[in-house]
């Protein structure tokens, strides 16, 4: 299967470079130059191929060897990976750290995961037992987790011998009478999605313990929801938080072409945090894929491949996960440079035509799904965008709109009145109320849908009031109105806004319910009282 | 590396300042050549793009009177490296990095490439250290701290130089710490505006070093400048541990500068003619600012930029908000009103600011008083509109109450002329401005007791 073949460099255009190798397929993974950098073939041509070098390409000289590896860019999958942070090739950043120091520079790393650690393997399957891919051969346990090992794609047979006890992910687990091992570890083409026996709609709700998501926009386990939102509007706030307190089983969080100084201080806080259901800290149940905007462009683009196959992985195992990317504009923009790159024919503000299929084919690997063994398991996914100039009508907003289920608008106003989460409660929507209806209904409160219509009703009203209130004041309302007023006042500093830095971050369903029930009560009281006034004038007149 | 210098005559063409070199053998993306006119005058450039082996280079200096005939290009080996040194200090360069001043060039004790590379996310210190920049507007609501980069969006005609100058003035780490330095880097300054700043780095206590790149100097070197203040930056910075401020004016010409290299090189234009790559290329400045776990040292960038049109959604804010943390905007009505520093609160903001303020940073009721203010300045500036309907006396008593805050606010603790305020200062004006109002909750208050003077 592995065939190593060299050529040379003829033609380099920033991470853009041509080779005289012919006999390399599609997306194949490439050394390029003396320094073995990462590529990826993207462009097969009559006497070359096109590849995309994923480092930075300074220095790399007119003549220096390519080397076709044979296999496509994979994502490596098996224990370890918790609580580490990649790069979006999947390179350690610690290891990295040991090797260059405070500052990354292009080398070759040989895997992402620590071959030589000794885990502690029990077996679930026997000698004499047919295993096919998806199949549990048995579990490591690693952290709060029970980490089932499965044999990988395109595995059939018998076992012949099986490991029990200590091992490391270097030596076979398993041996197949046709000759094949299973390791502890597989690898995956990032750009595939991986198998499953079926999709199921979403049912349940992934909590994540802001009110305004919760009780008004709900994401539902399986589905996408897209915040978009200008600067200073809090998305990474937000997508922190949510990653933070989420009722999932594991985070992937995709730092994508955003701050360094965030990324630091995400890490310090999830260090130092506990997840309330394992009591062991958050980083254990977390996969952090970063590439700030400061490192190469083109890995940045694969970054999001990294986490969702990590993300899927995960979900192939049986567990509930969130994939949190902030922010996906900056993986179109890599997109969009890359495309340029090439020279392809650019689309609307410069983006590549195919923007919106490979965005709607990346918001399609969420889901809730049979596993090849049998379990549940699900892939969410909550991704921030960047539109520029805070401009919604923008192509990357709007290939979003199209595929995910929820929308969560960062409002600029609502920001710069300090109002956080700044989600627009007009303009946001989520399809997935409906579904989650029912969940709400049965496991929180009976009348969470008559609260959550009238809470809309409340705030509805207030817009069209506020017009009318700037002319006129607030003494020149009706006294129904004013009413309306300070209710609606009362669900927005006490009900929807929702500090990220106090206990408040996480707000339980249930106490959700009680807050609002509380407002909403004093307003239908109000409204009796006034209904009864008003009926005895009408009686009067 | 090769074993000799290569060196051709087979020069192609020339465009602007786009040079295209054929029958190369061996070059690198990113290498310096050196370009020898028929005079033996020297021009640096660096290749850009390899097509076999034809070459495309950038250069950097004047091209008029360049002919391909009887030029020769010198193929270096090498990628552009800056030249380090602790000596550094004290000095003005060119946007080529040659000294401005008079003196001879330093003895460079190392070189760096001057790209630099992108600090590990996992090797970076959380910023978090109080720095006092004597501003009410900075110190009290929008608080700078050390590794931070905090742009300026000014607009044309705004006292912006002013407010920075008087930030270099009083800028102090609250420990005050003596390896404590500025880079200052001007692009495409106007004289006047140049002959300014350098009385004001002059005036300062600390030392500095300053990249120059006049208005009508070189486009080119408009983008080099500041990669070279930044690799010094990084060199003082983490490998001798100073607390280094890197102050970057215009960057909108910088940015001007790029989409004008981009088009020379025919790339493909993005909104309003910038290049699609603006975000990642501000990026890799604005990201060098930091702290890292292995020194004492911290990089804070100041960025001053000009909104075009006054237009906070015009690509260049934009792009710089999305990367930096936090920024702060200069207000033209405020400056009409005769305040200074005409800092508009409302639409600035510090990123890091939670983590640099309270008890053990600044005072303990920082954050709620910080908090107290800027909900009733954004309340009374609300109201504010409803009174260019309604006018003053169709109003509630409370209403007008928040409308005279919102100017008294404006007129003493916005407004401080050329007054340094400590951060005590500041924050008991703001308590006393509360006071007035009657506004102060009781938390506060007792904090007041025990605090005042």
């Amino acid at each position: 299967m592995k065939k190593e073949t060299v050529g040379r460099i003829i033609t380099i255009s920033g991470a853009t470079v041509r080779t005289d190798l012919t006999n390399l397929t599609l997306f194949e993974r490439v050394s390029v130059g003396e320094n073995n950098l990462t590529g990826e073939v993207v462009k097969l041509e009559k006497d070359g191929t096109v590849l995309q070098v994923y480092e930075d390409p300074s220095g790399l000289g007119l003549y220096e060897p390519v080397k076709g590896h044979g296999v496509s860019l994979a994502t490596t999958l098996g224990p370890g990976l918790l609580s580490v942070m990649f790069d979006g090739l999947q390179r350690p950043l610690d290891a990295l750290a040991d090797k260059t120091g405070s500052f990354i520079h292009p080398i070759h790393l040989s895997s992402a995961l620590d071959l030589k650690k000794k885990w502690s393997f029990t077996k679930l399957v026997n000698n004499g037992d047919t295993v096919t891919a998806g199949v549990k051969i048995g579990y490591i346990n690693e952290g709060p987790f029970q980490h089932p090992i499965l044999a990988p794609a395109g595995i059939k047979g018998r076992v012949e011998e099986i490991a029990q006890g200590t091992t490391c992910l270097e030596e076979p687990i398993c041996f197949l009478d046709n000759g094949s091992k299973i390791f502890g570890y597989q690898t995956w083409p990032m750009r595939v999605p991986r198998p499953y026996k079926r999709k199921i709609s979403p049912r349940g709700p992934v909590i994540t313990g802001q009110r305004t998501i919760d009780f008004l926009f709900p994401l539902a386990r399986g589905g996408t929801s897209i915040i978009p939102g200008g600067f200073g509007t809090g998305k990474t706030i937000l997508e922190q938080t949510i990653a933070k307190h989420a009722d999932v089983d594991i985070v992937i969080y995709a730092g994508c072409g955003e701050r360094g100084n965030e990324m630091s201080e995400l890490i310090e806080e999830f260090l130092h945090l506990d997840d309330p259901r394992t009591n062991c800290p958050l980083m254990e149940r977390t996969v952090l894929v970063v590439n700030t905007s400061n490192m190469p462009v083109a890995a940045r683009e694969a970054s999001i491949y990294t986490a969702v196959t990590l993300g899927e992985y995960y979900r192939d195992l049986g567990f509930h996960v969130l994939l949190l990317a902030d922010s996906i504009s900056r993986w179109a923009e890599a997109l969009r440079e890359i495309s340029s790159s090439l020279e392809e024919m650019p689309g609307e503000e410069g983006y590549p035509t195919y923007l919106a299929s490979r965005l709607s084919s990346f918001v399609e690997r969420a889901g809730v799904v049979e596993t090849l063994s049998g379990d549940i398991g699900s892939l969410s996914m909550i991704l921030s965008v960047s539109p520029p100039g805070g401009d919604f009508t923008e192509p990357v907003t709007q290939a979003l709109l199209r595929t995910s289920g929820a929308f969560l608008m960062l409002d600029t106003t609502l920001a710069n009145s300090r109002h956080f989460p700044a989600i627009n409660w007009m303009q946001s929507y989520s399809l997935y109320q409906n579904i989650l209806a029912e969940y709400f209904k049965k496991n929180i409160s009976n009348d969470w849908e008559v609260l959550r219509s009238l809470c809309r009703e409340i705030m509805h009203k207030e817009e069209a009031l506020k017009e009318i209130m700037e002319i006129v004041g607030i003494e020149g309302l009706q006294e129904q109105d004013r009413l309306v007023m300070t209710v609606a006042e009362k669900i927005r500093s006490g009900f929807l806004a929702q500090s990220a830095y106090t206990e408040d971050a996480f707000c339980d369903p249930r106490k959700t319910m009680e807050i609002i029930r509380s407002i909403t009560d004093q307003f239908l009281k109000g409204r009796e009282q006034g209904s009864g006034k008003s009926g005895n004038e009408t009686r009067r007149t | 590396m090769r074993l000799a210098e290569h060196k051709y005559r087979t020069t192609s063409g020339i465009a602007g300042q786009l040079l295209n070199v054929e029958n190369v053998h061996a070059a690198r993306i990113g290498e310096v050549v050196k370009v020898i006119g028929p005079h033996g005058d020297m021009i640096e450039g660096e290749i850009l793009e390899i097509v076999n082996g034809n070459i495309l280079i950038q250069l950097f200096g004047e091209t008029r009177g360049l002919n391909t005939q009887n030029m020769e290009i010198v193929f270096t080996d090498v990628i552009r490296q800056v030249p380090l040194a602790r000596d550094i200090l004290g000095r003005r360069f060119n946007g080529s990095f040659e000294p401005l001043d008079g003196l001879p060039m330093f003895y460079a004790s190392e070189s760096r490439p001057a790209r630099g590379y992108p600090i590990n996310p996992v090797a970076r210190l959380r910023p978090e250290e109080f720095i006092e920049t004597g501003i009410s507007t900075i110190d009290g609501l929008n608080t700078l701290v050390k590794g931070q980069k905090l742009p300026i969006f000014s607009c044309a005609g705004l006292p912006a130089k002013e407010l920075v100058a008087q930030i270099l003035q009083n800028a102090r780490l609250r420990e005050s710490s003596k390896k404590f330095a500025v880079i200052f880097v001007a692009l495409g300054l106007t004289f006047h505006e140049y002959s300014f700043y350098l009385e004001a780095l002059q005036n300062i206590e600390s030392e500095f070093a300053a990249f120059i790149n006049m208005a009508d100097d070189p486009v080119m070197e408009r983008l080099m400048a500041p990669r070279f203040a930044l690799t010094v930056a990084e060199y003082l910075a983490f490998d001798h541990d100073m607390d280094i401020l890197v102050l970057i004016t215009d960057m909108t010409n910088y940015c001007d500068a790029l989409r004008e290299i981009s088009n020379a090189r025919k790339e493909l234009p993005g909104r309003r003619g910038y290049p699609g790559y603006m975000y990642s290329d501000l990026a890799s400045l604005y990201e060098r600012a930091g702290r890292i776990r292995s020194s004492q040292g911290s990089i804070t960038m100041i960025p001053v930029i000009t909104m075009p049109e006054d237009d906070i959604t015009h690509p260049i804010p934009d792009l710089t908000g999305y990367i930096t943390e936090g920024q702060i905007v200069l207000s033209r009505e405020l400056h009409q009103q005769g305040v200074f520093p005409p800092v508009d609160v409302l639409p600035s903001l510090s990123r890091l600011m939670q983590k640099g303020i309270g008890a053990d940073r600044t005072r303990e009721d920082h954050r709620d008083l910080a908090n107290m203010l800027y909900k009733h300045y954004a309340k009374g500036r609300e109201l504010k509109k409803l009174e260019a309907i309604v006018g003053r006396d169709g109003m509630a008593e409370a209403d007008r109450l928040f409308l005279e805050f919102a100017t008294v606010f404006e007129n003493e603790f916005v407004y401080q002329g050329a007054e340094a305020r400590s951060i005590y200062k500041t924050l008991d004006k703001g308590l006393e401005i509360l006071e007035r109002f009657d506004l102060l909750p009781d938390n506060l208050k007792k904090n007041d007791r025990n605090r005042t003077l």
